[in-house]
């Protein structure tokens, strides 16, 4: 019976992605002067493993580029070669034109042979060593390099525009244009009028050309047949070889966690309903009932975090990629930067890790274009002409916290309020520095000619902060002028859980996310001033808490109106802190987060719904967004 | 029956015969108690758990200004599937399902029914009696009843 081979090629292409992504990790990775043997070990068993599979499924293009960067590395490796930056180069854009032709076999287009063969024979003169690093030899290879894009970027326009990965890709192009780049400047203004991909490549192309024009390394002059045969050989050892690293993860599709996770929130939800009913049961019977009922709930509980933590990664999927982006923009804009990736192993919900691409890459490339100076300016300012950004994600309580800090030359406050006052947003006197900070964040409000005077496209921050509201987080800013700019993005731990207390409110329950709650207290009569009018305040140890009886906002009947009858919860934002009045408290309950605006839609003051234990739902009350309903009487508060 | 031939389940709100495409229906359920939404129109009356989906009640009678609305055990919530959203009307009962061909129908009139014209498809008779066909679709996606505003703001 024949095998139909196309069942694993989707694992085969999954597993080359990731080989890929590996090798160009390493790569970056990699000390040009004192290479690592290891890490050249594991480079060049990425590509034997791609060379592998795709000579099993017939993926010739992936094949023949594969082979003779394994040809070259093998040099390298066994000490017959030396590694030099250009070598790197030219590895990292033929993994690029890999992940290409991958991409091609995925979707089943046309591949685009001579782009393939023109790397093949790059790599094949390199690995020759006939051809030594001189000049006329680079520039042979930048020829086909620009062709090789150029061409690229005609056949498949719906393609990023080249290198970078951009999510948006005529903002980036606004930044190459502006930019002028002190090596390329000459050639690049000559160019850009054509077109943007050959623009933005003829930009490339002269900064590789001087590196390359730097005195050669000695080429050893092996035979390519010779080297074919060790490859051969290599290879045949190394299947022998024990893999020395167990893959242990298992590929799944996120649907089918997405759906486990809702059968397990309605499993909950059955428990719950169940420990319900057997409260009424008495005698033995519900004594021995009560005992298994707990016995449920906690392996239910137990259930419930296993499942909700295999939706978890580490931030470090998203980091990942940054050192590349930060390589490439770094060298197109000519500056030294040195970027630094910290708390890569904080794990995040998934569907947040996969959204904060985009919001991030902007921020990164914000902070080398507009924040890092260019060296000169650096050495100017006694500065390291080095600048450096670090990338750092902590778990802060319920939490995620993620920064991106450069110590450049950190927002100007002056050009974003006369910006502003072009763009007629209304501004206070005196304003703060972190009031004035938010102010990038409005729309068409373009960074660019606020911070720099590169004048910018307009598109951009709102984005930004757009994306980053839409995962629940919030962003703030820092800077100080001369030392750098901070830009810290909040997120809730994962999207889908709750932690809250259960309020009860007449006829309906609340539930208040515990994060926000401080304390619960059956306030004493004597500590509840009123103010003009309705408005009154609760007196704990020395401060006063405004009230906001819950009833009111969400227009429900309530047991009490009066506030000494009920319990006051206290509950803190981090700009803002009140008293909430309800009528008892129910309990505490991890809750499932439903979306309102699913079926219906957003309501002010609610972040979502849950179901409760006997199928009835409860609103979770948005603290945040509440806190802007009080925020007359807290104007009230801080007068006293 | 005819080739477009249309199938439509017919409710009542008060004393008038009304009747909506029958593919929209998801289901027909007893009216069960809701969970109040602040700031919601009062026609608007509150959320429902449909096998954990969050759905929106919407009270006809209240809406239209017809039938007698009290909520007791006979009180009929239409569970309804529209433009991917779901949510659930409630009427004074639901009659029957019938089948109606396009020159079955006449133009609807201007004025004399509680609904907008712009919300009806036309009238038929069955039976010897009026029945108001209506584009539940255009009804319930309309500005007017205020649950889809979100859905065109966020989708643009």
């Amino acid at each position: 019976m024949p095998i139909d081979m196309k069942q694993f090629h989707a694992v085969f292409f999954e597993e080359s992605q990731e080989h890929l992504e590996e090798m160009e990790q390493l790569l970056l990775d990699l000390d040009i002067v004192n290479p690592d043997a290891e890490m050249l070990n594991s480079i060049f068993r990425a590509a034997h493993s791609i060379k592998g599979g795709s000579g099993i499924f017939g993926f010739d293009a992936l094949a023949s580029v594969t082979h003779v960067m394994e040809s070259l590395l093998d040099k390298i490796r066994q000490g017959k070669m030396m590694i030099t930056a250009e070598m790197v180069d030219l590895f990292l854009s033929s993994v690029d034109q890999l992940k290409e032709i991958l991409r091609c076999y995925r979707t089943n287009e046309t591949l685009d042979w001579t782009q393939v063969q023109g790397l093949t024979k790059r790599l094949e003169l390199v690995t020759a060593g006939t051809v030594p690093f001189t000049i006329p030899a680079t520039s042979v290879v930048v020829d086909e390099d620009a062709f090789g894009f150029f061409n690229d970027e005609e056949s498949a326009k719906e393609e990023e525009h080249g290198f970078f990965d951009e999510p948006v890709p005529e903002e980036s192009f606004g930044f190459f244009d502006e930019i002028p780049d002190p090596v390329s400047a000459p050639i690049a203004i000559a160019k850009s009028a054509s077109t943007e991909a050959y623009g933005f490549f003829e930009n490339f192309t002269p900064a590789e050309t001087l590196a390359t024009s730097s005195p050669a390394i000695t080429p050893f002059a092996v035979s390519v047949s010779n080297i074919k045969d060790k490859v051969a050989a290599t290879a045949k050892i190394k299947n022998s070889e024990p893999i020395h690293v167990e893959s242990s993860s298992i590929r799944v599709d996120v649907v089918k966690v997405d759906q486990l996770i809702n059968l397990v929130g309605e499993i909950v939800i059955t428990q719950s309903m169940l420990s319900l009913l057997g409260k009424s049961l008495e005698g033995t019977l519900g004594e021995k009932f009560q005992a298994v009922a707990n016995e449920l709930e906690r392996n239910t509980r137990e259930i419930q975090e296993a499942v909700m933590s295999i939706r978890m990664l580490p931030v470090s999927f998203v980091f990942n990629r940054f050192p590349r982006v930060v390589r490439d923009l770094a060298t197109k804009l000519g500056k030294q930067i040195d970027l630094i990736i910290e708390g890569g192993e904080t794990e995040l919900d998934k569907g947040l890790t996969e959204k904060l691409v985009d919001p991030l890459t902007h921020l990164v490339r914000n902070s080398i274009d507009h924040g890092i100076e260019s060296a000169a300016v650096r050495i100017e300012h006694g500065k390291n002409p080095m600048g450096t950004v670090v990338l750092r994600a902590a778990q802060q309580g319920g939490n995620i916290v993620i920064s991106i800090s450069d110590d450049g030359g950190g927002l100007n406050r002056e050009r974003i309020l006369e910006k502003a006052r072009e763009n007629n947003i209304p501004i206070g006197e005196n304003p703060k520095d972190e009031d004035i900070w938010q102010l990038i964040f409005a729309p068409g409000f373009s960074t660019a000619a606020a911070v720099t005077d590169v004048s910018g496209r307009g598109v951009g921050m709102d984005v930004v902060k757009r994306n980053v509201q839409s995962l629940g987080g919030r962003i703030d800013i820092e800077s100080r002028a001369g030392q750098g700019a901070t830009f810290t993005i909040h997120l809730p731990l994962t999207l889908a859980i709750v932690d809250g207390m259960c309020v009860s409110v007449g006829e309906q329950t609340f539930i208040v996310p515990l994060v926000n709650i401080v304390e619960s207290m059956q306030p004493a009569s004597k500590d509840i001033k009123t103010l003009a009018g309705d408005d009154q305040l609760l007196h704990v140890r020395n401060e006063y808490w405004p009230i906001l009886p819950l009833y009111k906002v969400m227009q429900v009947e309530p047991k009490f109106t009066d506030v000494s009858k009920g319990i006051a919860v206290l509950v803190e934002t981090n700009k803002y802190r009140f008293a909430l009045f309800v009528d008892g408290l129910v309990g505490q309950q991890q809750v499932v987060i439903k979306s309102l605006e699913q079926h219906y839609k957003r309501v002010q003051g609610v972040a979502g719904a849950t179901i409760m234990g006997d199928g009835s739902v409860a609103l979770i009350v948005d603290v945040e967004s509440l806190a802007l309903t009080v925020n007359n009487i807290m104007q009230l508060a801080t007068a006293v | 029956m005819t080739a477009d031939a249309q199938e439509f389940l017919t409710f009542t709100l008060g004393n008038e015969h009304y009747a909506l495409d029958i593919l929209t229906v998801k289901e027909i359920r007893g009216y069960d108690s809701v969970t109040k939404i602040a700031n919601a129109p009062p026609f608007i009356k509150g959320v429902i758990n449909l096998r954990g989906d969050i759905v929106p009640i919407v009270d006809l009678r209240i809406k239209f200004n017809i039938g007698n609305v009290t909520y007791d055990e006979f009180t009929i919530v239409i569970v309804l599937h529209i433009r991917n959203r779901i949510v659930g009307i409630v009427v004074d009962g639901v009659s029957d399902v019938v089948s109606l061909t396009r020159d079955q129908l006449c133009p609807p009139p201007d004025f004399g029914v509680a609904f907008n014209s712009r919300y009806l498809l036309g009238l038929a008779t069955v039976n010897e009696q009026m029945i108001i066909l209506v584009d539940i679709n255009e009804l319930i996606s309309s500005e007017e009843m205020g649950l889809f505003e979100s859905a065109i703001e966020s989708g643009g």
